[in-house]
């Protein structure tokens, strides 16, 4: 049985930079990370396959480049790493790249039963958290989103009990498999790759798929099966900050003025 | 005086291959470590072994190592008078009366007065332990008063009080002179009056007293401590040339084990090493993590390596542990919290009379830990992604290496046209302090009107501590992209405020062919003031008094111990104050080897213990030459002193580029 993780290469977006003309990202020389989410996706997937000895194949559909980002998840375990790539699929929105990643599992279905896909609960450049669902939706799967603990995993009974991290409360559900679970920081600390196996990982291949394998219609992915359009960005300007009372020299007096400055804006409790 | 040959002689012949046995039984132990060359200049080897082992030169430099070296060089007289002992025991018409008279009774004078001083020296010994024995003698598997130390002192003792008494009724007899052997001839006065009979009796006593008591010695040797006598000599030999916190590479292949996780995976030398410890205790009197109360135990780490040899079994030419090296299964196991204790100061290698290497063995263990089992601190994970993804620790935007110049002038380093590379590094660019003490370095070299320049957001973490935390890996890449960055930009003379870069760039880059000036800021400054290109008038007189504190990286670990006392010299007028443990001695702060980046849960914190001692000096400064230490130092003083109101004021933490920088302001 597999457990899919759905991997996306991102900009450091600590690094990103808007171009204040064009209104996109300045790409250039800003290193790539793994989605930080995923990361923690990816390491549930490689403890349930130490508990249950699920396979995991890591998936991520981006640019040539983003083989580096599946080759990690080669490093950490994975038993295999699928690049959905084609020029057909640029410029895609969540909805035509939840197309395109539900094809690849639903392939993937085919040859050998999937029973979890796993993804982070959102991404840090497009931030909409759309993807996972979009493709529990579109293969009929059981939707778990904000998983911060797995109870149990029943894989002949077929089932699955996770813990949801949602505002204020924990909701713990059951669901039949296969079922979608998007994952937030608290489930688990991601592993660091050891030695052998990161050498090892930089043997080992990263099967790309494009649209001859998929086969999709050209309407559903890529710009064309994008309805979304992004009209602006921008950072929001920050104002800048002062300097309140001096605390190397007074210490009691600039918290006092701290205290009072808070307090007129609503901060704190008068 | 001739023995019962058909007793001595098969005794003799049992003993000595007996010892031989034992001999081989511990050197194939050794033999299954991994290849090592220490055999590379041996000029130089053999003139250190002469000045460590026969000079004794660390032995002296502690007061009671005196009792030691005396031991020792009556040793290596009574080592001849022993040999013909043994000798003309068998054949006695071979003997030192073979010799042309006057230097046969030289001999004996000089071997009757080194007794005399062996004697001495164990009694003293004995008492040391007895009555005023140091903390540091004891640990967990060896106490000062062990009856090992006790019988290895009395065992000396019976073969001089022996010796003494053959020759003392050799000299009643009239067998030899007395006045050559002045110690002797009064023992055999106490012994007398006899008939020749009884001395005669006498004298095949104590022969026999003193062979018996000689061999059974030797055949104790290779079991114990005791055989550093045989080890400790070589060991000064094959000791080691480089820098010593500069660990070998790692050839990073499929296929490769790293790191140390099993005993045989230790070079012969570390081997070497477990059995040259005479438990002496130094390099645990001067551990910070010791000191502290940590797990770790630079001598116990070396006795847990050793055991744990000791306790495997050779299955033909195979090894087998009995148990494994890392972990918490008592005597003859590393524990992880030991390994990770280590700041990598080096104080440990620094004591030890017999350069035993005790750090390396620690990093070697955390390669293991890291690279093939992925276990560390759990703070670690950050660091080490951190530093692969963003190449500084705390993980910040590689942009923000050129914000600490925000009002003043900075240029690239352009190949040929500029001079030095101020090598920023990573606490210069990000930590909001040490960005003061960079401010201050870049305005003395615009004072000095050096030409300079930086590599802005091209600079990379230089990877000191993933390589002290044993992440040989991460390490290897970041060197290889440096070393690259530096090759491509034509950089040859490199300026670095950080001891930890300093070292990095000069020693361990020269692993992977590059080979760099590197000067420390405070060697930087006082080039320029020797060259005349930077005023200091001397003035700055309102930071107080000033004591430094020696960083581990630049002192102990490069010997740059005058440069920053001058720099700081040349600013205020006077030399700073002095800790008690200062230059080669110096105390870590405590950041060390990685320590920077995890939290210190086990014992008392090691930047207190060196506070308190620094406070003791009244500073109104405590001067550093390392950002780490400036950290650690600002930290313990918030601590030491928060809530409290001094009367002589808060002592204040400045690196030396703060305390020249002070000196170019205008004389008031």
């Amino acid at each position: 049985m597999l457990v899919v993780v759905c991997i996306k290469q991102v900009p450091d977006t600590t690094q990103v930079q808007i171009d204040p003309v064009t209104n996109t990202l300045v790409r250039e020389g800003i290193p790539f990370i793994a989605n930080p989410y995923d990361t923690h996706a990816m390491e549930e997937a490689l403890r349930l396959k130490d508990e249950f000895g699920l396979k995991v194949v890591a998936i991520s559909m981006g640019p040539p480049n983003a083989e580096a980002t599946l080759r990690k998840t080669l490093a950490l375990g994975a038993d295999r790493a699928i690049l959905l790539s084609d020029r057909v699929f640029g410029g895609a929105d969540t909805l035509a790249t939840s197309n395109v990643l539900s094809a690849a599992i639903n392939k993937l279905h085919a040859e050998e039963e999937v029973a979890l896909v796993l993804c982070g609960k959102q991404t840090i450049d497009g931030d909409t958290a759309q993807v996972g669902p979009g493709i529990a939706t579109r293969n009929g799967y059981s939707q778990l989103t904000l998983v911060d603990r797995v109870d149990n995993l029943d894989l002949s009974g077929k089932r699955v009990r996770v813990r949801r991290k949602l505002e204020g409360r924990h909701e713990i559900v059951e669901s039949p498999l296969p079922a979608m679970l998007t994952v937030v920081r608290e489930l688990n600390r991601p592993r660091y790759p050891s030695v052998p196996l990161r050498l090892a990982s930089l043997e080992r291949e990263v099967t790309v798929w494009d649209n001859s394998v998929l086969k999709l219609d050209v309407n559903s992915i890529g710009l064309k099966g994008s309805p979304t359009w992004v009209s602006r960005i921008f950072s929001p300007q920050r104002e800048k900050g002062e300097i309140v009372g001096d605390g190397a020299q007074d210490p009691k007096g600039t918290a006092r003025l701290l205290l009072e400055k808070l307090r007129s804006k609503d901060l704190l409790p008068v | 005086m001739a023995p019962n040959i058909t007793i001595f002689a098969p005794l003799l012949a049992a003993s000595l291959l007996l010892f031989a046995w034992n001999c081989y039984r511990r050197f194939s132990l050794v033999a299954v470590g991994q290849a090592e060359d220490r055999f590379q200049r041996p000029a130089t080897r053999l003139w250190e072994m002469f000045r460590f082992a026969f000079g004794q030169k660390r032995v002296l430099s502690r007061p009671f190592g005196v009792v030691h070296a005396c031991i020792f060089w009556s040793f290596l007289a009574l080592v001849l008078a022993n040999g013909e002992f043994l000798v003309a025991g068998l054949v006695p018409s071979l003997n030192l009366g073979l010799l042309p008279a006057f230097a046969h009774h030289l001999l004996m004078l000089v071997f009757d007065l080194v007794s005399l001083l062996a004697l001495t020296a164990v009694l003293v010994a004995a008492g040391r332990r007895l009555f005023c024995p140091p903390a540091y003698l004891d640990s967990s598997y060896a106490k000062a008063r062990s009856p090992e130390a006790f019988m290895i002192l009395s065992c000396i003792a019976v073969l001089m009080l022996a010796y003494f008494g053959l020759h003392g009724a050799l000299i009643e007899l009239g067998q030899e002179p007395a006045g050559w052997m002045p110690i002797s001839a009064r023992a055999g006065k106490l012994l007398g009056p006899l008939s020749p009979q009884g001395f005669a009796a006498l004298a095949s006593f104590f022969w026999w007293l003193h062979a018996v008591v000689l061999l059974a010695f030797l055949n104790y040797l290779p079991l114990k401590k005791h055989m550093h006598i045989i080890t400790a000599i070589p060991n000064c030999f094959f000791k080691s040339l480089e820098k010593p916190n500069t660990q070998p590479r790692e050839e990073f292949k499929v296929g490769n084990s790293f790191g140390v996780g099993s005993v045989d995976q230790f070079t012969w030398k570390d081997l070497l090493d477990g059995f040259c410890c005479t438990e002496c205790g130094r390099c645990q009197s001067v551990c910070p993590a010791t000191a502290t109360g940590k797990p770790l135990n630079p001598r116990q780490v070396v006795h847990d390596m050793k055991a744990n040899l000791v306790n495997g079994t050779m299955d033909g030419k195979l090894f087998k542990s009995a148990q494994p090296l890392i972990g918490s299964q008592g005597e003859g196991s590393v524990a992880e919290d030991a390994i990770w204790s280590c700041t990598t100061c080096g104080a440990c290698m620094a004591a030890c009379p017999v350069f035993i290497e005790q750090m390396p063995k620690i990093v070697k263990m955390r390669r293991n830990l890291v690279e093939m089992q992925t276990r560390f601190p759990e703070e670690l994970l950050n660091l080490f992604e951190n530093i692969e993804g963003r190449s500084n620790p705390w993980g910040i935007a590689p942009t923000e290496r050129t914000k600490w110049y925000s009002t003043m002038d900075v240029k690239p380093f352009e190949a040929g046209k500029t001079e030095y590379l101020l090598y920023v590094g990573c606490a210069g660019s990000f930590d909001s302090r040490q960005k003061h003490v960079t401010v201050a370095l870049a305005t003395i070299l615009d004072a000095a009107g050096v030409s300079w320049g930086i590599l802005g957001k091209e600079e990379l973490c230089c990877g000191d501590s993933l390589r002290r935390l044993g992440n040989e890996y991460a390490f290897d890449k970041l060197a290889k992209e440096n070393v690259q960055l530096f090759k491509g930009k034509g950089i040859t003379k490199v300026i670095t405020q950080c001891p930890h870069c300093f070292s990095t760039l000069q020693n361990d880059y020269r692993q992977y062919g590059l080979e760099l000036e590197v000067l420390h800021h405070s060697q930087m400054i006082n080039l320029l003031i020797a060259d005349g290109r930077l005023q200091l008038n001397s003035q700055v007189k309102h930071l107080g008094n000033i004591v430094f504190h020696d960083s581990c990286y630049l002192g102990r670990h490069n010997d740059v111990y005058e440069a920053p006392r001058q720099a700081i010299e040349a600013a205020t007028g006077s030399a700073p104050a002095e800790m008690e443990r200062n230059r080669e001695n110096s105390f870590c702060c405590g950041a060390g080897g990685g320590r920077m980046w995890m939290e210190e849960q086990l014992g008392s914190r090691i930047n207190l213990n060196r506070i308190e001692e620094a406070l003791t000096a009244k500073p109104d400064t405590i001067c550093v030459s390392c950002p780490y230490c400036l950290t650690m130092f600002d930290d313990g003083l918030k601590d030491l002193q928060s809530g409290k109101d001094l009367p002589s004021g808060r002592t204040q933490v400045k690196d030396i580029a703060e305390v020249v920088a002070e000196g170019l302001r205008p004389s008031v």
